[in-house]
């Protein structure tokens, strides 16, 4: 089967985004695979981050369309988990890692629904499969920066979505959280989800995902990690920030 | 029985009654509405939407007397607050979003511009005949002075909406307050959720404009919300704690001025909830002042514990007083400053416990780790248990 025949978990085409009048993404196309791993890679302030935002619409498009599992977004949104980035809020906030789970379950719940024990026995479940089970009852300023993120990710799981979207999942987490992360994700893969990530980390792409996206504002290459995530398009998204040493570290195959 | 406990018993007559049942309603509203601006970090919007009132409420006087009314018709004037105040944010949320200006400079802006247009438009009105009689002053700091049975009504019912809507609202609210970004993905409309939070807080501030004045109602909304947070870890009891302050504020601050001859109600509300905030300041069990100075006094003597127990670990000798008063205390060893069975195992635990941090300090090198490495809290309760067998295999 070719890519061309299945419908994409993710599609966007064209998507410009733009702060003031500088665009961050611009005319960005890429589909992403279910059932796959797909890494978006690129510099600092690449629009990494803006373009999941965009395809989610917590920012606002300029130009460009997504659709998810091939309906417009609005009525795809109950299929989608989000993983913000840990830094993005404020960890001293007056709630307990189990609320911050339950937040994922809001949506299902509704404005007036009661939040039951089935509700709280699958937040724990969530936690039970990143590994801190234990930790449910404690205030959220208590955490290491990995727990923070396992927290995240939990909250996603709970969402029972078929797209989870992860923004920089394994910025500053320590090796046992990448490793209960991964194996979460590879879990998710294997149960048919798709799963993108904005991965900052070049030395573990290959071993990590099956696609990446390389992006600096433009597209630059996408596509299978074996095909794309080549020295020449890393040069070319990176530029002269990444050395050649740094490549040839990666021992990528040269076209 | 004295003057006090006899409003508190609403026993000081029919107006004091009605003014301390009104307080307590008001109180209750303004202080739910309020926490949930304080967890959205944007309490200074409402002094804004306050003082931006004011026009609204002389407007709406010269308006209704233009049109050969009294003038004085409470509803009317609410209304035109309403009015303004609606203006006011809504030009407070174009500043801050489509120029350059950040938030806290376009409050400031707005709320002395609306504000200084209210006095010039007050100063009109008493060059008016039929202004001199209207008191509008009052509403700049309350007044409770020949308070209707009305006005309690209008109050109850104005509390009571406000309160229903922030219970119907409190899922969404919260979730926009700590993670807007993950709300917005979710599908929730991060700007309506933050427009109805502000239409909360609008209604609170209007229903409240006449018992305590539109200078005095900000300490309302905000005092009872960061005087809840030293007591609860969760937004939901940040919410109803701050009601019950709020409401207790309103109920004890009205009766106190009510058992004497001109003592202005609004401010001793205020007053009363200023008390209870600094009463939560010192003895709040965890966020509190003495709470911290208990917990210092208790980490000194963790300190001294711990490190009297690396020594017995390592079979140096300990010099320190408090180390050994406090080792001795804990039956970890004997009068000849000798280690006995429990005080061995203890020291051993706490030299494993010191090797897995030591790895712990190499592994993680985040901020988020450093905050809660003090050194002394074992290992096993800061890492979940795959991270602490991490450590070990490093260890090895």
């Amino acid at each position: 089967m070719s890519v061309a025949d299945i419908t994409p978990a993710l599609s966007v085409q064209g998507l410009t985004v733009s702060y003031g009048q500088k665009p961050a993404v611009f005319d960005v196309s890429a589909a992403f695979r279910p059932r796959a791993m797909t890494a978006i890679i690129g510099p600092n302030g690449a629009g990494k981050s803006t373009m999941l935002k965009a395809a989610l619409g917590v920012v606002p498009r300029l130009s460009g369309e997504v659709r998810v599992f091939g309906q417009p977004l609005s009525e795809a949104r109950a299929r989608i988990a989000y993983v913000p980035q840990r830094a993005s809020v404020d960890w001293d906030f007056p709630t307990n890692v189990r609320d911050v789970v339950l937040m994922g379950l809001y949506r299902k719940v509704g404005l007036l629904g009661r939040i039951t024990g089935a509700h709280r026995r699958l937040a724990d479940e969530c936690l039970a499969r990143v590994g801190i089970e234990g930790f449910a009852g404690r205030q959220i300023g208590q955490l290491s920066g990995g727990q923070q993120q396992r927290v995240f990710l939990a909250r996603a799981l709970a969402q029972e979505a078929d797209l989870y979207l992860l923004d920089e999942p394994f910025a500053g987490v320590d090796a046992a959280t990448e490793r209960a992360i991964i194996e979460v994700l590879k879990g998710l893969k294997a149960e048919g989800k798709a799963v993108v990530a904005v991965h900052h980390d070049l030395s573990t792409v290959g071993a990590y995902f099956d696609d990446v996206l390389l992006l600096n504002v433009r597209r630059i290459a996408a596509g299978p990690v074996e095909a794309a995530f080549t020295a020449e398009s890393l040069q070319a998204t990176y530029g002269g920030r990444l050395a050649g040493a740094h490549i040839d570290q990666l021992g990528l195959r040269s076209a | 029985m004295s003057p006090v406990l006899e409003a508190l018993l609403l026993q000081a007559g029919y107006n004091a009654a009605l003014v301390a049942i009104g307080a307590a309603l008001l109180g209750f509203a303004a202080g739910a509405a309020g926490s949930f601006l304080f967890l959205r970090k944007r309490a200074l919007v409402s002094d804004a939407l306050a003082h931006a009132t004011l026009p609204g409420i002389a407007l709406a006087f010269m308006i209704m007397v233009a049109l050969g009314g009294e003038g004085r018709a409470l509803a009317g004037l609410m209304a035109g607050a309403a009015v303004s105040a609606a203006l006011g944010l809504l030009a407070v949320e174009w500043l801050a979003s489509r120029t350059r200006l950040p938030e806290d400079a376009a409050i400031g802006a707005v709320l002395s511009s609306l504000f200084g247009l209210g006095v010039v438009l007050l100063t009109v009105i008493q060059t008016m005949e039929r202004g001199r009689q209207a008191g509008l002053e009052s509403f700049l700091l309350g007044s409770t002075a020949g308070m209707l049975r009305v006005d309690a009504v209008v109050i109850g019912l104005g509390g009571a909406a406000a309160v229903l809507a922030v219970w119907l609202l409190r899922r969404p609210m919260t979730l926009v307050a700590f993670d807007p970004g993950f709300a917005a993905a979710s599908g929730l409309s991060v700007r309506r959720t933050d427009l109805a939070m502000m239409a909360i807080v609008l209604l609170v501030t209007v229903t409240g404009l006449k018992l305590v004045g539109l200078i005095l109602i900000v300490a309302l909304l905000i005092i009872p919300a960061v005087t809840a947070r030293f007591w609860t870890e969760r937004a939901g009891g940040v919410m109803w704690i701050a009601a019950g302050i709020g409401g207790v504020s309103g109920y004890v601050g009205a009766a106190i001025s009510a058992s004497a001859p001109a003592l202005p109600t609004g401010p001793i509300i205020v007053l009363v909830a200023t008390g209870l905030f600094a009463a939560s300041l010192l003895l709040a069990p965890a966020r509190g002042v003495a709470a911290a100075v208990v917990r210092q006094r208790r980490f000194q003597r963790r300190v001294h514990l711990r490190q009297g127990l690396l020594a017995l670990g390592k079979g140096e000798p300990i010099h320190d007083a408090l180390s050994l008063r406090l080792l001795r205390a804990e039956g970890l060893i004997r009068a000849d400053r000798v280690a006995t069975q429990a005080g061995r195992e203890a020291a051993e635990e706490v030299a494993r416990d010191e090797r897995r941090w030591a790895v712990a300090r190499q592994v993680h090198q985040d901020g988020g780790l450093t905050g809660r490495y003090d050194g002394l809290t074992p290992i096993t309760e800061v890492f979940a248990p795959d991270q602490v067998a991490a450590f070990d295999r490093e260890m090895s």
